[in-house]
């Protein structure tokens, strides 16, 4: 097929994709579509930092804007990837500082990001506007002295999650004077102080600041001052929600009502509730709600509650009680997403009035519902067909029941059932984590009905080699997969070998896949990368047929890594079947 | 896309039956390399076996000489005199080498702390399922895995099994759950997926404010470990351990590729291994809440989790001075 259109004609309509799924799919069709397609491209989106390596990134797109990229299995979240594992972002940092001197945006999560990278991000890339680091740690808060010297364009500064050194309180102070640009400051995750005065001016310096979210450390007293400051805020976070007395109230009170934008709240650390009222005034104006650090009582949460008639999106303690989520369903309407977490995750008996009725009344109240992270400590299959049965628009179901192998506490028989049919009737299922007593059969279940299904989380489940293999064969869309302790083993992984050059990723820990099996994967499949991890002595003198601890499987183009601590091993890589595309 | 590696059979309509494939498959993977293992007794530490340890250790070190847990001063890498080496070696189940962090002065504390227990894991193992009732399925959580069998489709008959003959007699399984509320099981790691700084968070939280049930979460409280020369940091979760003892030997095994070069345990005898400890170059220090940079070992357990933020592994040459130091903060902060 001769090319009818001119490249300019292409690019013109390929500059109307935006999402790296269509991008990429367009570069399939053709090579000259690929190649029109690479020179334009200036959003790129890595899923999995070795999948590829920096110089393949910089021999196919040449003129980058903004650069994601995500380093650590899901897992590394929950302490199971140990210290050390890999995923630093400097090497990405030195090659794209070569060639990409235009970059704009920088998006990473769960890397490793050093103060030598975060120098190297701040001098190398003077139009730098975003920089986004999500669930990332290694770096101090001297790296983040040397972003705000050095970034004179910088609009974002997102620290989300992170794990930071603070060295100091006085890297905010390195903002330059004359910096007014900011948008969006976010330093909720620092444990230390910040210096407030320094604070204070930069927001007062900032008439463009629409997120701002304050760490703990900041006193409820200084809240209604930076409020004044910044009226035109739409997220805010606050600190510590606590003061002696309450001299405060009425002018956080004041304050509060000033912000006529505000559409986010989150922060509450160590909630004194007779201050939460402070923030009616613009509770029907809010589309999201963050009290997962408010511990206080289910009357004070309800009653906030109550106000927001917009939400969209709640995250909450279990403190919130089946009461509070009563009230959640008559009050909030328009809700799509509900997080509760557990106030007290290590006591079996925690005394606190959250059962599985609570997200059956959600899920009948808010037809929105579809996207659902919830903790609690009994479920029942009733209940579960009940939520799929109200809620078919259900798009991310994630369950844990906090103690593993819980079955359904009215029958005593495994989640089966209720799980199945979540898959069943919720049909655009994306994402789904599992939890309690189950069997092979729900996953049985699953691969039958769940098609769309781009990521499952299991842990403590399942009987046999069969239920990874239903998975593995039935589940078309599977992207991402991690397991942990279930007895899934070598049979259903070999069976299903290419399969996983169709994913992103799998990752199992504390199953029966043995050191053999692993590395007759990594010989037979070149493309995918099988790293063991395993941290026990003498590795090299385990006899093949013993369980790995820990097995992370993911496609990718450039063979071994050359940066694994001794705990990683590629399993079945000699030397001479190693990829090198530098 | 290339073929699997194994084929699997399924009936003619591309449907794979429960009972049909199982044997299938059983047939087709023969492979008899793969015998049912008990992986779990290979190694050394595990997140099961970390709360058995400590309780088990926690036992022994009642019985210590109360006098091991006097505070006294010593060099780094020197014995404090007058401590009995039977005892604390005694103490520890793993270690049968002097410490590669002498700890001034002594490892043990007073206090007995069952970590992530509310009850102490003796009364816990007897206690079997509170599920289903049945000792024939062992469902605490980390156990039947375990075992390290590979459970056949017979076992999901078993558990129908039972469920159906517990439902029959539910009446007599909600008495015995109502009598023996589930404890805190042991904690297993990573469960619930919950993230570390939420959990560490809420802790204190709880603390502060007037807690409606009273009892303080036991959270995990995990803290960086470094060590000069390494190319990588550690974690480790204090309330895991219950003594120095049991640290020091946990962060021993963790970087003891990094220290002695090759020494592994096959080559030098123990006699030998023990001189070379002996003149071991490292101290564990750690940051405590003020960053002071403090010995592991001056205060007792309890003390020394609620203000430790991280931890060092040093060069001798580099600690020395800062023993002292800790003696007069101890005494100063009460």
């Amino acid at each position: 097929m001769t090319q009818s259109f001119p490249e300019e004609v292409l690019e013109h309509v390929f500059s109307f994709l935006t999402s790296h799924t269509d991008r990429n799919a367009v570069s399939l069709v053709s090579k000259s579509w690929y190649d029109t397609e690479r020179w334009c491209r200036d959003h790129v989106f890595i899923g999995n930092c070795y999948a590829v390596n920096p110089r393949v990134l910089t021999r196919r797109f040449k003129e980058v804007k903004a650069v994601e990229l995500k380093g650590k299995p899901h897992f590394a979240d929950f302490n199971l990837v140990p210290e050390g594992w890999g995923g630093c972002v400097d090497p990405w940092i030195v090659e794209m500082g070569r060639v990409y001197s235009g970059l704009e945006e920088i998006r990473l999560k769960r890397m490793e990001v050093t103060d030598e990278g975060l120098e190297m991000v701040a001098k190398g890339f003077g139009k730098l506007k975003v920089l986004v680091l999500a669930s990332c740690d290694g770096f101090s808060t001297d790296g983040l002295a040397a972003v705000a010297a050095n970034c004179r364009n910088l609009r974002v500064l997102d620290l989300r999650e992170c794990e930071v050194e603070e060295l100091s309180c006085h890297w905010l102070s390195h903002f330059p004077d004359s910096f007014t640009l900011l948008e969006s400051l976010n330093i909720a995750c620092l444990s230390s102080e910040v210096s407030f005065s320094a604070l204070e001016r930069l927001v007062s310096r900032s008439p463009n600041l629409k997120t701002l979210k304050l760490n703990r450390t900041v006193p409820l007293e200084k809240l209604s001052t930076l409020l004044q400051r910044a009226p035109q805020l739409v997220e805010f976070g606050t600190g510590a929600y606590s003061a002696e007395g309450l001299d405060a109230y009425s002018s956080l009170a004041e304050a509060f009502s000033g912000c006529k934008k505000l559409k986010s709240l989150s922060g509450f650390w160590d909630v004194i509730p007779a201050y939460l009222p402070a923030v009616y005034s613009v509770c029907s104006q809010l589309t999201s709600l963050n009290l997962s650090y408010a511990t206080t009582q289910s009357p004070d949460l309800s009653k906030i509650i109550s106000h927001c008639h917009n939400l969209q999106r709640l995250v909450v303690l279990d403190y919130i009680e089946d009461t509070g989520l009563e009230t959640v369903a008559t009050s909030c309407k328009d809700l799509k997403e509900l997080v509760v977490f557990p106030s007290d995750p290590y006591v079996a008996d925690a005394n606190v009035p959250l059962t599985e009725q609570g997200l059956v009344s959600v899920s009948q109240g808010c037809t929105k519902l579809h996207s659902v992270l919830y903790f609690c400590r009994q479920m029942s299959n009733s209940a579960l067909v009940s939520i799929s049965k109200n809620r078919p628009n259900i798009t991310c179901f994630r369950l844990c029941i906090l103690e593993p192998r819980s079955p359904d506490y009215l029958t005593l028989e495994p989640l089966d059932t209720g799980f199945g049919s979540i898959v069943e009737n919720c049909k655009q299922l994306t994402r789904l984590s599992m939890s309690g007593l189950l069997t092979d059969r729900v996953f049985e279940y699953i691969g039958k009905h769940a098609k769309k299904l781009d990521m499952l989380s299991i842990a403590f489940a399942g009987d046999t080699d069969l239920g990874l293999h239903y998975i593995l064969s039935g589940c078309d869309s599977l992207r991402k997969l991690e397991i942990r302790d279930c007895p899934f083993g070598d049979k259903a992984l070999l069976a299903n070998a290419s399969k996983l050059e169709t994913m992103r990723s799998l990752w199992m820990s504390s199953c029966f896949v043995s050191f053999g099996a692993c590395k007759l994967l990594g010989q037979k499949m070149p493309r995918l990368n099988v790293e063991v991890i395993d941290e026990r002595e003498n590795l090299n003198s385990i006899p093949e047929n013993v369980p790995v601890e820990k097995v992370y499987i993911y496609r990718t183009v450039c063979g071994q890594r050359f940066d694994m601590p001794d705990f990683v091993r590629i399993m079945g890589k000699d030397k001479a079947d190693v990829y090198n595309l530098s | 896309m290339t073929p699997p590696l194994l084929d699997v059979e399924g009936d003619e309509h591309g449907n794979t039956s429960l009972m049909t494939s199982a044997s299938t498959m059983e047939s087709v993977f023969k492979n008899p390399g793969l015998t049912e293992r008990n992986y779990l007794g290979l190694s050394d530490s595990s997140s099961v076996d970390s709360s058995a340890v400590s309780a088990i250790s926690e036992m022994k070190t009642n019985n210590l000489n109360l006098k091991a847990t006097e505070l006294r001063l010593g060099l780094p890498g020197s014995q404090s005199p007058g401590r009995d080496p039977d005892a604390d070696l005694a103490s520890s189940p793993c270690l049968d080498e002097k410490p590669l962090f002498p700890l001034i002065p002594s490892s043990s504390s007073q206090k007995i702390i069952v970590s992530g227990n509310k009850r102490g894991f003796s009364d816990t193992i007897g206690e079997g399922s509170w599920m289903i009732g049945s000792s024939a399925i062992d469902s605490d959580a980390s156990k039947s895995l375990a075992n390290g069998k590979i459970l056949s489709g017979n076992q999901a008959a078993m558990i129908k099994d039972v469920a159906s003959k517990v439902n029959g007699s539910n009446a007599s399984v909600k008495k015995v759950n109502a009598s023996n509320p589930p404890a805190a099981k042991a904690q297993v790691i990573g469960w619930p997926p919950v993230r570390s700084f939420r959990k560490n968070i809420l802790a204190t939280n709880s603390k502060n404010n007037d807690e409606v049930d009273g009892k303080p979460g036991p959270a995990a409280l995990f803290v960086k470990v470094s060590m000069d020369g390494a190319p990588y940091l550690r974690k480790v979760d204090l309330r895991s351990y219950t003594t120095y003892q049991q640290l020091s030997s946990a962060l021993e095994k963790m970087f003891s590729c990094f220290t002695i070069g090759q020494c592994g345990s096959q080559n030098l005898s123990e006699s030998k291994l023990r001189d070379l400890l002996h003149g071991s170059e490292y101290v564990l220090s750690y940051e405590d809440k003020d960053g002071d940079w403090m010995l592991v070992g001056d205060v007792p357990w309890d003390m020394f989790i609620g203000s430790c933020k991280r931890l060092k592994i040093m060069r001798g040459s580099d600690a020395i001075g800062l023993a002292p130091r800790a003696m007069e903060k101890s005494k100063n902060r009460t």
